[in-house]
C-alpha cells in the first residue's frame, strides 16, 4: 500500500498546471472544470479533502492543510475567471457586436481540378523515387510512333487518330518526319532515354491531342501522365508492385487492383490496370458498366526495340512504362458526368476546388 | 468482333455462362465491351399443335379461320388465325394470353383474349416476323421438329443467344474468329475444343487440294499468281450445279448472332468461314468470267472495276487485283467486283481462298477509302498455313447447302511454301523480364496452349518454339515472354515492392516554375482554367493544323488571352460579374526552324470587384488599372522573375533583363453585357530557367529615421522618375521610398499634383542624427529642383525615428 505522504502530495502537485489553464477557458469549459475539480460528488479536491480523515493521525494535519490551501487557490481562480468572462460578455453586448456575423471574405483562388489530380499523382511517384520530365507537344512521327515501335503500315497506327501540322516534314536527327501534335506523352520516354543513362525513373505529365470531337466523354486534347523506369533487374513484378502501391495511395489503402493483358506497341508484356470501382466497390454499377472495375491506366514492360532505338542495351536493361489520363481520373474522383466542364472557365465550377470550400460559417 | 455464345458452346461442347466468359476473356486480354441478349424475349413462347381448323362462323370473315389448339395446358383453346398455311396436325409457335411477342417492325405486342367477328380468340399462332426473326416468310412458322405441345420454343430451337462484342487489340488477328476465341476459352476452362459439325456434311468427302506452283487449271478455269509478293498463296475450286437459295435456319441464326445479315447460301457459306476461321473467301459466277481463267496480279494504271457496293473504283499498281481476260474483277482482299458476282441464277461457282500481304491490303483499302470484313482481317494477318483447311470447310458448307458437286480436287497455288517462324526462348529471359522463375514445364505448357510447338529440348536453356500460323504477332522472343505471362495469369505475379535505384534526374525546372506560378496565382484569389490550343483564325506566324476537326480548330493559338476573354464572356453569359481567371498553357508560332516555337505562357483576366462585398463596408471597388498592375507585378515575379513591368502607352509590358518583351498587361475589349465591369488581362512567358534561391540580407541593428516629403509634380513628371532621382541623390543613407498619396486639387498651382513620399533613412553602423538626415533632405530637394519639382507649401513633414518601417 502506497504511503499517503508521498502519493497524496504528488497528486496535489499534478493539479497545479490546471490552475494556470483556467484563464483560457470559455464559460462552458470553465463549468466543466469546476465540476471535475470542486464538484461536491466527485471533484478531485473534494475527494482528497474527504480522504484526510482516513489517514494516520500524524499525517492528517499537513496533508489536510495542503488540500485546503489548494482548494482555496482553485476557488479564487474560478471566481476570477468567472468575473473576467462576465465583464467581456457585458462589454461586447454593450458595443452591439454580433460575432456570428460573417467575416471579411477574400476571393477564392483554386488550382484546376486536373492540376490537382496531376500534382497528387506526381507526388506519389516522387515518393517512389521518380522525378518529373517534360517534352514538347509538337512532335515528329519518329518520336511519336516509329521510335515507340509502332510498325509503319500496321493497323496499330490507327489506335491514335492523329492531328498533323500543315508544315514541311522535319529533317532533324534523330527522328525527323511529319510534324504532328503528340497523341500521347510516350515520346518523352524516348527523349529521356536519349538524354540520360539508366537508372532512369521519371514521370512525364503533359497535354496530348487526338482528332476526337468533343462530347460528354471525349475531348480533342487531354492531359496524360507517362511513367518510365529503366534499370538492370526491373521486372514485371516491379511494374505491378509500383502501380498497385500507387493505386492504394491514390485511392484507398484497401483498394483492389487487377492487371489484364493488353496491347501497346511500345511495351511487352503490356497490361491494363483496373482498380475497384470507387462508387460501388466492386459490386457493379452503371459507372463501371457493371464490371466492378474502372480502367485506370495502360502499362507494360518497355519493348526491347524501344530501348534499342534509344541506344540502351535491351539485354542488360529492362524497364516498365505506364500512362494514365488525369482528366478521366478527375471525372471519376469528383463525379463529373461531362468532360467539357474541365475545359470551361465557369467560376461557379472552378471555385468548388478552392481551399476551405464547404467549411462552416 | 461480334461473337455468338452458342457458337462458342458448339466449339467447346459445354454450356457457357456469359458473365464468366466475359471475366475469363478479360483476364486473357480480350475485353468484352458489351453482352447483347438475342431472342431471350421468346422464352414465353411455347410449341402448340393445331388440332382442328374451321371456317369462321361469320361467312364474311373469309380470311380468318378458327382453330383449336393444344398448347400443352390440357384444355384445347380456340384461336383465330389469319394465315393461309395453318394446317391441322402441325406444330407452330404459340403465344398464350398474357404473354408478349417481340413483333417485327411494329414493335412488341401484348397478347389478350380478343373478339374477332364475335368469336373470342385466346392467344396467337406466330409468324417469324411476329417473333422478330425476319420478315421474309408468309404465314405462320411451321415447326419442322417433333416436340410435345407446351414445350418452350427456345428449348427445341436454339434461337436464344448472347452476342459478345469483343474488343480485339490490333495484334491479335487470331481473335477475329470464333475458333480463335474458342482456343482461348479452351485453355481457360481446361477443356478441348473442335470445329462444330456442319449438319448434313457428315458423308461428304472433299478431296485434298492439289499443290501447284504459280499456275494450274481447276474445273476448266485456269488460275495463276503473277504477283507472288502480294499473293503468296491462292487456292480455288469449282462447284457445278449449285442452287442459289436462302440458307437453313441454323446458319442464318449463327450469322445473325455474329451481326452479319444472311444473303444467300453461297454468300452465307463464305461469311460463315470468315467468322469461324478468320479466312475471307470469295465466290465467282464461272459463267460471267471472261476468257479462260483468272489471275492474281498487280493493278495497272487506268484500270477500273465496279465493286460489289456498286461503286466504280480506279486501281493502281500497288494493289493486288483479281483479273480475267476482260480486266479487273475484284480488288484482292478488299472487295469483289459486281461483274462476276454470284446471282440467283448462278449455276457454277469458283471459290477463291487466298493469302494476301497485309501491308499491301492495308495500302489498297486506304487508297480506296474503305474497310471491309475481309480487308480488316487481311491487314492484321490471316493464317496462310490454314488456307487449305479453310477451303475444305467452305466447300463442305457450299456442297451441303447448294446441292452442287465438286468439279475436281481444288488447286493450291503456293509458289514458295514456307513455315511459320521459329523463335528461341531463354528461360533466363523469362525470369529477367517477369521477375519470377517459371519452370520449363510450365513455360512449355503455356506455349503449347497457344498452339506453338516446342521442338527442341534446351541444352543451353533455350527452347526452340515453332509458333502457330494464326499468330502473326509472335515474331521475337519478347512476344513469347508476353504469352507466358498472359497464360500464367497477370494476377499470379506477386506485387511486392522490391528495392530500386532512384533516378539521377532533377525535376524539370519548367515544371517546378509552373507549379510555383500556379499556387502563387491561386493564392491571389484567381481560378485556374485549362483550355485547348485550337483557334479559328491565325496570323502569318500561326501554325495550321493540316486535318483539323473543324474550321473552328484550324490553327494553334499564339496567345492565351483570347481564350481567357472567351471564358470571361462565358461567365458573363451565366450572369457572373466578378471573374478572376488564370491559365498556364502552351502557345505555338512558326519560327525560323523546322519545328514551330513552343512556349509556355501564363495569363490572367480580371473583371469585377477586387474583393467580395462585406456588410461592414460599402460596395467594394471594381478591378482597375492598379489592381491589374499589382496582379501583373506578382505574376511577372512568379513567371519571369528577372523581368520588370514598364509603362507602354496605356498599357504595360514586361521586359526581360536583356530588353526583350516577355509579357503584356492592359485593358481588354470583349463582348460584355452593359452591367459588366471593365476587363483587364496580363500574359507573360514562363521563364523555364531554374529559380534563384532567395537572398538573405542581415536585419538592421540600428534604428531608421523616417520622413514624409510632399512634392509638387508638374505635368509630365512621373512618380517613377521622382523615385529614381530620390534614390540616386539619397544614396547611401536612403533605404526605402514609398508613395503615400497623390493629391490633385484646385488649391494647387495649375497643372501640378502633390505626391507624398515616405522616405526611410538608415546607416548600418550608427544611429542617424537629425542633422544628418536634414542634410540629405536638402540634397534631395536640390536634385529635384532640376526636374522642376519642389516641396509642397514648403512644410516639412518630419517624424521621429523608430526601429520599424
Ligand atoms: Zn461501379
Amino acid at each position: 500500500m502506497p504511503q499517503a505522504d508521498s502519493t497524496g502530495f504528488a497528486d496535489l502537485d499534478a493539479l497545479l498546471p490546471r490552475l494556470g489553464a483556467l484563464g483560457a477557458l470559455d464559460a462552458a469549459a470553465l463549468e466543466e472544470a469546476h465540476v471535475a475539480l470542486l464538484g461536491r460528488k466527485a471533484g478531485v479536491l473534494m475527494l482528497a479533502a474527504r480522504s484526510v480523515a482516513t489517514l494516520p493521525l500524524e499525517q492528517r494535519k499537513a496533508y489536510g492543510a495542503a488540500v485546503n490551501a489548494l482548494k482555496r487557490r482553485f476557488e479564487d481562480a474560478f471566481a476570477a475567471r468567472r468575473d473576467a468572462l462576465d465583464v467581456e460578455h457585458r462589454r461586447r453586448t454593450a458595443a452591439g457586436l454580433d460575432l456570428t456575423m460573417p467575416g471579411r471574405g477574400r476571393w477564392i483562388g483554386a488550382v484546376h481540378p486536373v492540376s490537382r489530380v496531376v500534382d497528387e499523382i506526381l507526388g506519389i511517384f516522387r515518393e517512389l523515387g521518380f522525378s518529373v520530365a517534360l517534352g514538347p507537344e509538337v512532335e515528329t512521327e519518329w518520336y511519336n510512333f516509329l521510335a515507340l515501335n509502332f510498325p509503319p503500315d500496321h493497323p496499330a497506327m490507327e489506335m491514335h487518330d492523329t492531328l498533323y501540322l500543315d508544315l514541311p516534314p522535319s529533317g532533324e536527327a534523330p527522328g525527323g518526319g511529319e510534324l504532328l501534335l503528340r497523341t500521347h506523352t510516350s515520346p518523352v520516354q524516348i527523349r529521356t532515354l536519349l538524354a540520360s543513362r539508366p537508372p532512369v525513373r521519371v514521370v512525364m505529365p503533359g497535354m496530348v491531342y487526338r482528332k476526337d470531337p468533343f462530347d460528354a466523354s471525349h475531348a480533342p486534347g487531354f492531359a496524360q501522365i507517362e511513367g518510365l523506369a529503366v534499370d538492370q533487374g526491373i521486372s514485371f513484378v516491379d511494374l505491378k508492385a509500383t502501380l498497385a502501391h500507387f493505386a492504394r495511395r491514390f485511392f484507398a489503402s484497401t483498394t483492389r487492383v487487377r492487371f489484364r493483358p493488353s496491347f501497346f506497341p511500345f511495351t511487352e508484356p503490356s497490361a491494363e490496370m483496373d482498380v475497384e470501382c470507387q462508387l460501388c466497390h466492386g459490386a457493379g454499377c452503371a459507372a463501371c458498366k457493371h464490371t466492378g472495375w474502372m480502367e485506370i491506366m495502360g502499362c507494360g514492360m518497355v519493348h526491347p526495340n524501344v530501348l534499342a532505338n534509344c541506344d540502351v542495351d535491351p539485354e542488360r536493361y529492362t524497364g516498365f512504362a505506364f500512362g494514365m489520363g488525369p482528366h478521366r481520373i478527375a471525372m471519376q474522383r469528383y463525379g463529373l458526368c461531362d468532360i467539357r466542364l474541365l475545359y470551361e472557365g465557369d467560376v461557379r465550377f472552378l471555385r468548388q476546388f478552392g481551399p476551405a470550400a464547404g467549411s462552416a460559417r | 468482333m461480334n461473337v455468338s455464345l452458342r457458337w462458342l458452346e458448339a466449339f467447346l461442347r459445354r454450356p457457357l455462362d456469359s458473365q464468366d466468359v466475359v471475366e475469363k476473356l478479360a483476364m486473357l486480354g480480350a475485353p468484352v465491351d458489351m453482352v447483347q441478349p438475342l431472342h431471350l424475349d421468346l422464352s414465353p413462347i411455347v410449341v402448340a399443335r393445331v388440332l382442328d381448323v374451321a371456317a369462321h362462323p361469320n361467312p364474311k370473315m373469309t380470311r380468318v379461320r378458327m382453330t383449336l389448339v393444344d398448347d400443352g395446358s390440357g384444355e384445347p383453346v380456340a384461336v383465330a388465325c389469319g394465315a393461309a398455311n395453318v394446317t391441322a396436325g402441325k406444330l407452330y409457335p404459340f403465344a398464350r394470353v398474357g404473354t408478349r411477342v417481340p413483333g417485327g417492325k411494329k414493335g412488341p405486342v401484348e397478347i389478350g383474349a380478343r373478339s374477332i367477328g364475335g368469336v373470342t380468340s385466346h392467344g396467337m399462332l406466330c409468324s417469324l416476323d411476329e417473333l422478330g426473326l425476319g420478315s421474309d416468310s408468309d404465314g405462320i412458322w411451321e415447326l419442322a421438329v417433333d416436340a410435345a405441345p407446351g414445350t418452350p420454343l427456345l428449348d427445341i430451337i436454339p434461337l436464344a443467344d448472347e452476342r459478345l462484342v469483343v474488343d480485339v487489340t490490333p495484334n491479335r488477328a487470331d481473335l477475329l474468329c470464333h475458333k480463335g476465341i474458342a482456343r482461348e476459352l479452351s485453355y481457360a476452362y481446361a477443356t478441348p475444343f473442335r470445329l462444330p459439325p456442319i449438319p448434313g456434311a457428315e458423308r461428304l468427302d472433299v478431296p485434298p487440294a492439289r499443290r501447284a506452283g504459280a499456275e494450274a487449271t481447276v474445273g476448266g478455269v485456269r488460275v495463276a499468281i503473277e504477283d507472288t509478293g502480294g499473293c503468296p498463296r491462292f487456292l480455288g475450286a469449282v462447284i457445278r450445279g449449285v442452287t442459289v437459295a436462302p440458307s437453313p435456319d441454323w446458319l442464318r441464326r449463327r450469322l445473325e448472332a455474329a451481326g452479319v445479315r444472311a444473303i444467300s447460301n453461297v454468300v452465307d457459306a463464305t461469311n460463315y468461314v470468315l467468322l469461324e476461321l478468320n479466312q475471307p473467301m470469295h465466290a465467282y459466277d464461272v459463267s460471267r468470267l471472261r476468257g479462260p481463267g483468272i489471275v492474281a496480279r498487280r493493278g495497272r494504271a487506268g484500270e477500273r472495276v465496279v465493286t460489289l457496293d456498286g461503286t466504280q473504283r480506279a486501281v493502281d499498281e500497288e494493289m493486288v487485283v483479281i483479273a480475267d481476260a476482260g480486266g479487273v474483277i475484284g480488288v484482292a482482299g478488299v472487295m469483289g467486283g459486281a461483274e462476276s458476282e454470284v446471282r440467283s441464277d448462278t449455276r457454277d461457282v469458283f471459290l477463291e481462298c487466298a493469302s494476301f500481304a497485309p501491308a499491301r491490303i492495308r495500302r489498297a483499302r486506304r487508297a480506296l477509302g474503305m474497310s471491309t470484313e475481309a480487308s480488316y482481317r487481311f491487314e492484321r494477318g490471316v493464317d496462310r498455313w490454314a488456307a487449305a483447311d479453310a477451303l475444305r470447310r467452305g466447300l463442305e458448307l457450299l456442297l451441303t447447302l447448294t446441292g452442287g458437286t465438286l468439279a475436281e480436287a481444288p488447286v493450291d497455288l503456293w509458289p514458295a511454301p514456307s513455315h511459320p517462324p521459329r523463335i528461341f526462348l531463354r528461360l533466363s529471359r523469362v525470369a529477367q523480364v517477369l521477375g519470377v522463375e517459371l519452370s520449363q514445364h510450365a513455360v512449355e505448357k503455356y506455349l503449347v496452349a497457344i498452339g506453338a510447338t516446342v521442338v527442341a529440348k534446351p541444352e543451353d536453356g533455350r527452347l526452340a518454339v515453332d509458333v502457330p500460323g494464326w499468330r502473326p504477332d509472335l515474331v521475337t522472343e519478347i512476344d513469347l515472354v508476353e504469352e507466358v505471362a498472359r497464360l500464367h495469369g497477370y494476377d499470379a505475379f506477386p506485387t511486392e515492392l522490391r528495392p530500386f535505384r532512384v533516378g539521377a534526374l532533377a525535376d524539370a525546372p519548367a515544371h517546378v516554375a509552373a507549379g510555383m506560378v500556379r499556387s502563387g496565382l491561386a493564392g491571389l484569389g484567381l481560378l485556374e482554367v485549362s483550355t485547348l490550343p485550337f483557334v479559328r483564325e491565325g496570323s502569318n506566324a500561326s501554325v495550321r493544323v493540316e486535318n483539323p476537326l473543324s474550321a473552328e480548330d484550324a490553327f494553334l493559338r499564339e496567345r492565351l488571352l483570347p481564350g481567357l476573354v472567351r471564358e470571361a464572356e462565358r461567365n458573363w453569359a451565366a450572369r457572373t460579374r466578378d471573374v478572376r481567371l488564370f491559365e498556364i498553357g502552351t502557345v505555338f508560332a512558326r519560327g525560323g526552324a523546322e519545328r514551330p516555337a513552343e512556349t509556355t505562357h501564363v495569363a490572367a483576366v480580371l473583371t469585377g470587384a477586387v474583393e467580395p462585398p462585406h456588410w461592414s463596408a460599402a460596395t467594394p471597388a471594381d478591378s482597375d488599372v492598379w489592381e491589374l498592375k499589382g496582379v501583373a507585378e506578382r505574376l511577372v515575379a512568379l513567371a519571369y522573375p528577372s523581368a520588370s513591368i514598364q509603362v507602354e502607352g496605356a498599357a504595360f509590358v514586361a521586359r526581360a533583363a536583356d530588353g526583350r518583351i516577355v509579357g503584356w498587361a492592359g485593358p481588354l475589349s470583349a463582348d460584355a453585357p452593359p452591367w459588366a465591369a471593365p476587363l483587364f488581362g496580363v500574359e507573360v512567358a514562363l521563364d523555364p530557367a531554374p529559380r534563384q534561391a532567395p537572398q538573405y540580407h542581415a536585419l538592421p541593428t540600428t534604428p531608421s529615421s523616417d520622413r514624409v516629403l510632399a512634392l509638387l509634380l508638374p505635368a509630365g513628371a512621373t512618380a517613377a522618375s521622382v523615385i529614381a532621382a530620390l534614390r540616386r541623390a539619397g544614396a547611401p543613407l536612403l533605404e526605402t521610398v514609398d508613395v503615400v498619396s497623390d493629391y490633385r486639387g484646385a488649391d494647387l498651382p495649375a497643372g501640378t499634383r502633390s505626391v507624398a513620399f515616405r522616405l526611410q533613412f538608415r546607416a548600418a553602423d550608427r544611429t542617424l542624427a537629425a542633422g544628418e538626415v536634414d542634410a540629405v533632405e536638402v540634397r534631395l530637394l536640390a536634385a529635384l529642383q532640376d526636374m522642376g519639382i519642389r516641396r509642397r507649401g514648403g512644410t516639412a513633414a518630419a517624424t521621429g525615428s523608430s526601429g520599424e518601417a
